[in-house]
Order: C-alpha cells, then structure tokens, then sequence
C-alpha cells in the first residue's frame, strides 16, 4: 500500500482512522479532484502502515494504536500518542477495550546530539490563554534545533462518546471537537449523515450553512491576525481587529442565537431560521469590517517592526505543504491551492460559479504569507456572505432524517482548513464516527517551520498556524 | 490611520461599554468566604491565570474576549498573567482531562494562599457534555476545591465579567 502511494504522488493522504475491524483512508487525487475512500479489514491486529509513503500518517497511526489497538505493520513511529497511561483502560475504543497499560510518563522524545544543545520544556499548561499542549524545543543558544510537540492532554473521548448516540445527541460533540470551528465541525458532521441516510436538505439551510461558515471564518481571521500582531507588541492592529470579531459575534448572537452558532447546524438542516433582522445585522459588521480593513492592511504593511518579526520567518516549503497536504491559509501560503468549496456539492452538484472562490495562494510560506492569505480571505468571505445573504432561498431549514441506515462522508472548508467526517448510521443511531480536523496536517509542519528559528520567535509562528488542540486529541 | 484613529476616539469616546450590575447572591456568598488577610493582601485588584484542562476551546474565545477594547478587562483591576506563582485566581476551563490532571493539581499547588479557584463552562462546571467519558475526571472539582463556577456553553464574555468582578466585590464588601 505506502509502495503504491509512492509511486502517486498527486494522490494526498487526508484522513487516516479505524472502527474497531477496520482500517479507514481519505485519499484525494489533488488534480482531478476525486475523493477515494479506502478501507482494509485489521488481521491478527495489523493493518499496512501509510507512514513510510506518507508522513501525515505518522500521527495517525499511533493515535489508532492507542484508541483501538491496531498496529501499522511498518509504520515509521510507534511510540504512543493520546494515551498518556492516565486512562482507566488500554485501547478504549477497541471492542472489548482491555485492561490497565503502563505509565506513559515520562514520554520518550526524539534524540538530538550534538555540542552545547540544550531543552526547553514549555507546557502542558502555557503562558496565554490558550490550550494545553507540550513542546520540547532542543537548542543551540537561541537557535532552534528541532521542536517535538506532545498533544492529548485535551483528549476527551469524544469518539468513544459519540458511539451508540443518537443523530441529534453525537451532533453536539461534532460541534465541541474544536470550538472555534463549531459550524464547521457541526456541517461535516451533518453532511456526512446526510450523504449516509441519502437526505437532501432544503436550499434555505444550504444557503444559511455556508453564510454562517463564513461568518466564522470572517470572525476568527480578524481574531487571529489580531492577536498575532499582539505577539508582535502592536497593540494598536490588535485593539481594531479584536473591536471587529467582537460585532461579527454579535452579530451572530442576533441572527442565529449564539455567538459562536455552537449547535445551529443540525443534521437535516438548521436548527432554527435566521432572526427577523439577522441578516441586516450581519451585512452591518461586515460592511465595517470592509470600512476599515484596507487601511488596518496598510498599517501592518507599513510597520517596519512587525515586518521585522513576520517576514521570513516560519517558513514551510510548498514541498512540504503539498506532501502533508497542508489545508486553508498554511497550505495557500505556501503554494498549496486547495479548497474545499470548489469540490462538488452533495449528489454531485457542481459548486454554483457565483460562489467560486478566488484566493490568491502565495509561496514565501512565512508568518507574512499566512497574515497575507487571512486579510485576502476576509474580503472574499465578506463578497461571499454578501452574495448569500442577499439572496435567500425561501421555505424549511430543515427535513426529517429517515430512520435508516449508511456510510457517509463530509467536508467542509473551515477557516483552518478542510475538515473530513465519516460515519457510519444505524437505525438512527451513530454506529462509528471520525472527525478529521485540518489541524492534524498542519501540527507537523509548525515543527518543520519552527527548526533554525530562535525560541523567541515560537510564538509567533504558532499563532501563526493556530492548530486545533482540542481538534486533534478527539 | 493610527492618529486619525486616536483622535476619533479622543472625540467620539471610548467603545468600551459600561459595566452592568453584578450579581448580589454571588457577592454575598463569596464575601462570607473572604478572610481579612486576604483583604489586605488582595484588595481591589486580582491576577489571573488560565489553565485549560481539555476545554473545546470555545471558552478561551470568550475568555479572550475579555481583553478586548469592548469589555477591557484591566480597567476593574484583573488582569491575567504568565505564572500561577503571581496569580490570586485561577481560571479553569475544560471537563478535566485525565491527561491533565496532574499538571493541574501541580499549578495549583504552585498558587500562592490566599487564592481563589473559578470553574468556567459547561465542561468546568460538571465535565458538561462530556461527563461520563473514560478520558474526563468530569469537572474541576474532580481535583480541586471550586470556589466559583460560571456555567455556560461557552459562557458569554459579559456573564465571565459578571463573575469575576463579583470576586473583586465580595473582597471590597468585606469588613
């Protein structure tokens, strides 16, 4: 298998997962656009490891390991991941999960040698408001040698919850895999039930969907690039952009109910219509957004300090961005053009072409070129809510779901990136479900980027990428 | 545009938003638990830190939030910091993770007294949605003494003000 994928090299690995009987892949062919599942049944406990041909997997592979118990036969890496050896039973996901594992403390790294290197541990719990994660930084003086992070203290079985669950029930831990990508996580999750069960939802829920994924991504770029100037003491970039998330998420407290619209998407459609004035009040703080979003540009362009600290630093190659098939602003700052709204729509639908999407994609693949892609998808999200919100379809947002059963897969363009999710439905219950956030593919480069930095820049460039802890640890 | 910007604010006011009442139940609650050197110690001013212990990430949006020109923190007197060895509170999020329990008794044993725990969200409160999982010890209290819970899924920016300035109050009240 990791033989014949060496020999494609347009063919991305984008999820890797398991039931407890089987391996699962997402492959796609990133030219012809053609999504391929792959499943392969486990034998004695093995199944062909994806690593060797495709370093994404590495991850992967050892969070299978721990969750079900499922060996890559040849896999590249096999220490453990998610399971720290805090948890009541080794392998919980495995049918029956089986007893208590040694200790995973403390956690094995990476060796690096060589003369005057020194560790710098930072973590689980961090400086900032942020989530938990450990990285163990080996430099040379100030020099970074090589970053390892350790993830998982954010893991929550959220897989193993979803089990059993019905629809409605396994929805709301899709909308809690990773908060900031609450509509997001929730769509995918929705319509890979919908493509199970065979449903079509009404064009109102489609529309009111993609006008809230734009609605938070708009939020969350003007959040992030804010902050990002904080990390570089420009606290005036970062007062005026967090002024802007504040009204976007108003706004949406109006229209949809919640200021993150946590639980609006429901398989089947929305929960509940968009309020009397809803989309006056959005079109409102995204016609200030656009007011003042030329000049705030202008200003971090023209800051000398702040392009001291972002130009050329945290660089990730397009070549490596295209072999982890990095998603959303990492992979179009360094040349990886892939979006999920140009994919077909559900029944094969072609995307309609006043919804295509044009964002430019860059190469220097630094903090700048992510700064960059975000301002430039900010305009775009703005021209694309417009266009939706201006034209409402009328009728339901929402259709009873049969009570069937199927297989289903959905994706969906979150502001991080694509986001993947399979299930499996019976009688109206989820059999077995995996939520792929783009983050996974995005993690392993931050190391890449962050190697021959000096420690100081870390957090820029992490702030950067802002991956997804909660997204990965499941 | 920086100046420009500036002397708008000089002219049209700030937009920070005054701050609403804040709730007296919670106040008089705490202020029974406040002792006099805390009093002294602590006075109308708290440090802050924040521990994840595997939140979903949204209430560190709000959290986040908080810091923003519009509810501007800093002016009641609270302010985050990087260290649980400067902080009076800490803030925790999340349904208590397995994986982070010990990091989180650690940081809390690192806390100077007198100090105060606050359980935020859903999550914090009781493990929320993901109460019962083998991964959760389901809710802060699991491991630590709580002193205040603000529940919410997340909670909202106005309602973690509301109780984090309830904390300053029951402080001030206290006689």
């Amino acid at each position: 298998m990791a033989a014949a994928l060496t020999g494609e090299p347009t063919l991305a690995l984008i999820a890797l997962w398991a039931d407890p009987d089987h391996a699962h892949a997402i492959l796609l062919d990133e030219v012809l656009l053609v999504v391929l599942p792959v499943s392969v049944a486990i034998e004695a406990g093995f199944y062909p490891a994806l690593s060797p041909a495709r370093p994404v997997a590495a991850w992967l592979e050892r969070m299978i390991f721990d969750l079900w118990g499922h060996t890559a036969f040849g896999g590249t890496d096999p220490r453990p991941w998610l399971d720290h050896g805090r948890w009541p039973s080794l392998h919980p996901m495995a049918s029956p999960p089986r007893g208590m594992g040694p200790p995973a403390e403390p956690p094995e790294f990476l060796p690096c040698e060589g003369d005057d290197l020194h560790q710098v541990a930072v973590g689980p719990i961090h400086a900032g408001i942020i989530e938990p994660g450990h990285f163990r930084f080996s430099a040379s003086g100030e020099t970074v040698v090589r970053l390892e992070i350790r993830l998982g203290y954010a893991h929550k079985g959220t897989l193993g919850l979803m089990r059993g669950k019905p629809i409605r029930v396994a929805a709301r831990f899709a909308a809690r895999l990773s908060g900031d990508t609450t509509v997001a996580h929730g769509t995918a999750f929705a319509m890979a039930v919908e493509a199970a069960l065979g449903v079509e939802i009404p064009a109102r829920a489609e529309s009111l969907r993609a006008a809230m994924l734009e609605i938070e991504r708009i939020a969350n770029h003007l959040g992030d690039i804010g902050a990002i100037c904080n990390d570089a003491a420009f606290a005036f970039a970062a007062a005026r952009f967090g002024f802007h998330r504040e009204a976007m998420l108003r706004a949406a407290m109006w229209a949809f109910g919640h200021r993150l619209m946590m639980d609006t998407v429901i398989p089947g459609g929305i929960a509940g219509d968009i309020s009397e004035h809803g989309a006056l009040t959005v079109l409102a703080a995204v016609a200030a957004v656009e007011a003042e979003l030329p000049e705030l540009a202008r200003v971090i362009e023209n800051y000398s300090s702040l392009a001291d600290r972002m130009v050329s630093t945290g660089i990730v190659s397009p070549e490596l961005a295209r072999r982890f098939a990095a998603g959303g602003f990492v992979g179009r700052a360094s040349g990886r053009d892939f979006d999920a709204r140009r994919l077909p729509l559900p029944g094969g639908r072609a995307p309609e072409p006043e919804f295509t999407v044009r964002i430019p994609v860059l190469t220097a693949g630094d903090i700048d070129a992510r700064l960059r892609v975000r301002l430039a998808e900010i305009t775009e999200s703005i021209r694309l809510l417009r266009r939706r919100l201006g034209n409402l379809p009328e009728g339901a947002v929402a259709v009873a779901l049969p009570n069937a059963g199927g297989e289903g897969i959905g994706c969906v363009e979150s502001f991080r990136g694509d986001i993947w999710t399979w299930v499996q439905i019976d009688g109206g219950h989820v059999e077995n479900a995996f939520l792929r956030d783009p983050s996974w593919n995005q993690w392993p480069l931050l190391e890449a980027a962050v190697r021959g930095t000096i420690v100081a820049d870390f957090p820029l460039i992490n702030k950067s990428f802002n991956c997804s802890y909660s997204g990965v640890d499941l | 545009m920086v100046w420009r910007r500036v002397l708008h604010s000089l002219r049209a006011g700030p937009a920070t938003e005054p701050a609403g009442p804040v709730p007296d139940e919670t106040v008089s609650a705490l202020a029974a638990r406040l002792d006099a050197a805390a009093q002294r110690r602590l006075g109308r001013s708290l440090a802050i830190r924040h521990v994840d212990a595997g939140s979903c990430n949204g209430c560190e949006l709000e959290i986040v939030a908080l810091g923003n020109i519009v509810y501007d923190l800093e002016r009641f007197g609270l302010r985050f910091v990087a260290s649980p060895r400067h902080a009076d509170v800490l803030l925790v999020t999340g349904p208590l993770t397995r994986n982070l329990r010990e990091a989180l008794v650690l940081t809390l044993n690192a806390t100077p007294e007198p100090r105060w725990v606050v359980a935020v969200g859903d999550c914090g409160v009781d493990g929320g949605v993901f109460k019962g999982s083998y991964a959760v010890n389901g809710g802060v209290s699991a491991a630590v003494a709580v002193d205040l819970f603000i529940p919410g899924c997340p909670p909202s920016p106005a309602e973690l003000l509301a109780g984090l300035r309830a904390l300053l109050e029951a402080n001030t009240h206290r006689s």
